[in-house]
């Protein structure tokens, strides 16, 4: 199963790598990161998305807990939370072809930011499996660069 | 006040006496303020000795050791050392110069990013990028070091900030909000752990290394006394409860004894006190204990659960829990499970076929045993001489049984007895070595003679790699690859040319005269050269990952 895990740590070089090396070395896959400052300007956020039975996920937030650097774990999958992310699409869109991805995007809510003879990059920020679903649905039109900024997660008061 | 009169205040501030290290470029500076300053320093003459010989000190003293070495090189040195006391939780302070902060990235002469690359192999470790920062850094580093599951820490200091000047205060506490070890363990999990130790009818007592590096020894033989439950412990765990004891098992797992094996694996409550379930114990995981209820105290929450699903996990130091624990728990009736276990104690006995031709290495450790009294500090190299170490001596008390469990560092042991011998000079210290390991950190054989160390070492010397040996005999059709190192140099004369005493044995008859003699001289260490039976085996040995069924004995082949 997919967890959200969130990690508060101490905004100091080298912890993103401690973090990462954690992964590495025990053969846990993330599937994305995001790192950012919070409201305290010497602690930082990392959101981890990783997979794996309740057993890894386990000893993930256990050796998390054992770096000195980190704060404070909290798995998300546990409580009700509110997750965004950010895709960059660029489609090739013929002109005959514009309209419809227009009217995908402005169903989704996607913006453009950007045309070219050949190609419409469109932003979407959101949860993230409405971000996967349109991604499927611009599949077709031939996707040429995609890129996420990988989600984060708050939990709800 | 400058970074390098920092870090030899602090060390005093810290208590410390003694400190292993190897000069260098980077910490000239830090070497500088060493030269008069109210501490025993040890020249060793590798790094790798060096920290090998402040874990040995670490270990035998249960204080925090400490290491200086240089940049480059220097820190490199020290990576097998720190990972050895990673593995097994040894509390030290490593320093290590670094080039300046401005050069820092750019390849400089003698640069490694120390950090970097130990950051999986310590507890913790720091860049010193700000003088300001270095003395509440080596306080955190100490606290970090010999608190919760104690562990190596290491300080990168570049050289710059050893020269850079600012005003010194020592702070009085640590403030670290990320870092709080639980020592307390949940009363109601104290509870229910002791209503399971009532009903069981088949409890054992596993028992490691946490035990020993919590100083709970006093609090497990109460346990054991109260309860009347069997006991077997760790490698990393000997000594915690005395061996000569009736309830003692002794060791468990692959070359443990067949009664403790046996017994774990039938009993119905397994009490894991301060051990990790590590494969070398466990063999086969999924038969491992195929009836028991496991109760798991750790200080290292990401310890329970790893390995073996727990029943009641209790996070906290063992001393304070197993306290707890004594003060309410009542003995089980277990009359029958003992008379069970007495009967295969006697009848499985940790045993050898002795020779009068030939000198049986396990003879060798009975003997030291006898003519020790069982008093001696034993540190050992790895391999076969590591598992006959522990084997044919009886530990009766904590810290006097001092070997590398987790990492398995061939070498080890010498320097260890080095750190050992200054941690005690009122016992004699033995390192229990093979022809192999001991040539590994051989030149600190210099640092002993130098500082007058008494320390014997004893080379079980069958002219092979004998525990590599041993599994290409067993599972690898005798093709001994690479494993005969019968072309060696000759330790008598080698002991000699250092300045230390040497002594060859070919002769059984000669194996008490030698250790005797050894014991008379206390002014220099003593290298007992002894020519053993070349392919005598380790037995009982459950192979790697196979169950108690394929327990390979003596008898079996
Ligand atoms: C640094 C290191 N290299 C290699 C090994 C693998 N190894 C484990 S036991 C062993 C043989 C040790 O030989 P020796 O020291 O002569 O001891 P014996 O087994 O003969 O008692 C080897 C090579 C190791 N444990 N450590």
């Amino acid at each position: 199963m997919r967890h959200v895990i969130s990690v508060k740590v101490e905004n100091k070089s080298g912890v993103l790598a401690r973090v990462a090396g954690l992964f590495s070395a025990r053969g846990y896959n993330i599937d994305s990161l995001a790192v950012s400052q919070t409201e305290q300007e010497d602690v930082s956020m990392m959101t981890i998305v990783v997979r794996g039975d309740d057993r890894i996920i386990e000893q993930v937030k256990k050796q998390l807990n054992k770096l000195i650097d980190v704060i404070k774990v909290s798995d998300h999958s546990d409580y009700p939370s509110v997750q965004r992310e950010l895709a960059l699409v660029k489609v090739n869109a013929q002109p005959a072809k514009r309209p419809e991805v227009y009217q995908l995007a402005r169903i989704f809510g996607a913006e453009i930011v950007d045309i070219s003879l050949k190609t419409i990059t469109l932003e979407l920020p959101g949860e993230p499996e409405k971000i996967d679903n349109f991604i499927e649905l611009m599949r077709p039109y031939s996707i040429k660069e995609l890129i996420r900024t990988g989600r984060i997660s708050m939990n709800k008061e | 006040m400058t970074g390098a009169e920092i870090i030899v205040e602090s060390l005093k501030k810290e208590g410390v006496e003694h400190v292993f290290g190897y000069p260098g470029g980077a910490v000239i500076p830090i070497f500088h303020q060493l030269f008069n300053a109210p501490l025993r320093f040890y020249l060793a003459r590798h790094e790798q000795g060096a920290v090998h010989a402040a874990d040995g000190y670490a270990r035998a003293s249960g204080r925090v050791g400490v290491v200086i070495a240089t940049s480059g090189p220097g820190a490199t040195n020290l990576v097998t050392g720190i990972a050895t006391a990673y593995m097994d939780s040894v509390p030290l302070v490593i320093f290590t110069g670094q080039v300046s902060t401005e050069m820092i990235g750019n390849d400089a002469f003698q640069e490694a990013d120390i950090t970097g690359i130990t950051r999986p192999i310590s507890k913790h470790n720091y860049l010193v990028q700000n003088v300001g920062d270095l003395a509440r850094i080596i306080k955190e580093s100490f606290y970090i070091a010999s608190t919760g599951r104690p562990g190596p820490v290491v300080i990168d200091v570049p050289v710059d900030v050893s020269k850079a000047e600012t005003k010194f205060a020592y702070p009085e506490h640590v403030h670290l909000r990320s870092y709080k070890p639980v020592y307390k363990g949940h009363a109601l999990q104290i509870g229910k752990a002791c209503r399971l130790i009532e009903e069981a009818r088949r409890p054992v007592i596993y028992s490691g290394g946490g035990v020993i590096s919590s100083n709970a020894s006093q609090e497990l033989r109460e346990f054991v006394e109260k309860t009347g439950i069997p006991i077997t412990t760790t490698l990393m765990g000997m000594g915690a409860y005395p061996e000569t004891d009736p309830l003692s098992l002794k060791m468990l797992g692959m070359h443990g004894t067949c009664y403790a094996n046996q017994a774990v694996h039938d009993s119905d409550l397994l009490i894991a006190i301060g051990a990790r379930f590590d494969d070398r114990v466990t063999g086969k995981i999924s038969e491992f204990i195929p009836e028991a209820r496991v109760i798991h105290i750790d200080i290292d929450p990401s310890s329970v659960s790893k390995n073996v699903q727990v029943d009641i996990p209790i996070v906290g130091d063992c001393r304070h829990v197993i306290a707890e624990i004594n003060k309410s728990v009542k003995a089980p009736d277990i009359g029958e499970w003992i008379e069970r276990l007495r009967k295969l104690k006697a009848e499985n006995p940790l045993t050898y076929k002795d020779s009068e031709a030939k000198i049986k290495p396990q003879y060798v450790v009975e003997r030291i045993y006898a003519l020790t009294k069982g008093e001696a500090i034993i540190c050992t190299e790895v391999g076969q001489n590591q598992m006959w170490a522990a084997q044919f001596f009886e530990y009766t008390e904590p810290r006097t049984f001092i070997s590398s469990g987790g990492l398995g560092t061939m070498g080890f042991g010498f320097p260890a007895a080095i750190g050992a011998q200054i941690a005690r000079p009122d016992r004699r210290v033995f390192d229990i070595a093979g022809d192999g390991s001991i040539q590994m950190n051989i030149q600190e054989l210099i640092v002993a003679v130098q500082h007058r160390l008494p320390i014997v070492i004893a080379i079980l010397n069958n002219g092979f790699l004998g525990m590599v040996r041993q599994w290409q005999q067993l599972f690898y059709d005798k093709r001994y690859s690479h494993t005969c190192i019968s072309f060696a140099p000759d330790f008598v004369k080698l002991a000699e040319a250092y300045g230390a005493a040497g002594i060859r044995v070919e002769k059984k008859g000669e194996v008490d005269e030698a250790i005797a003699r050894a014991l008379s001289i206390t002014d220099r260490p003593t290298v007992i050269d002894f020519r053993v039976d070349r392919e005598e085996n380790v037995y009982p040995m459950v192979p790697a990952g196979k169950t108690i069924k394929d327990t390979i004995t003596m008898e079996l082949l």
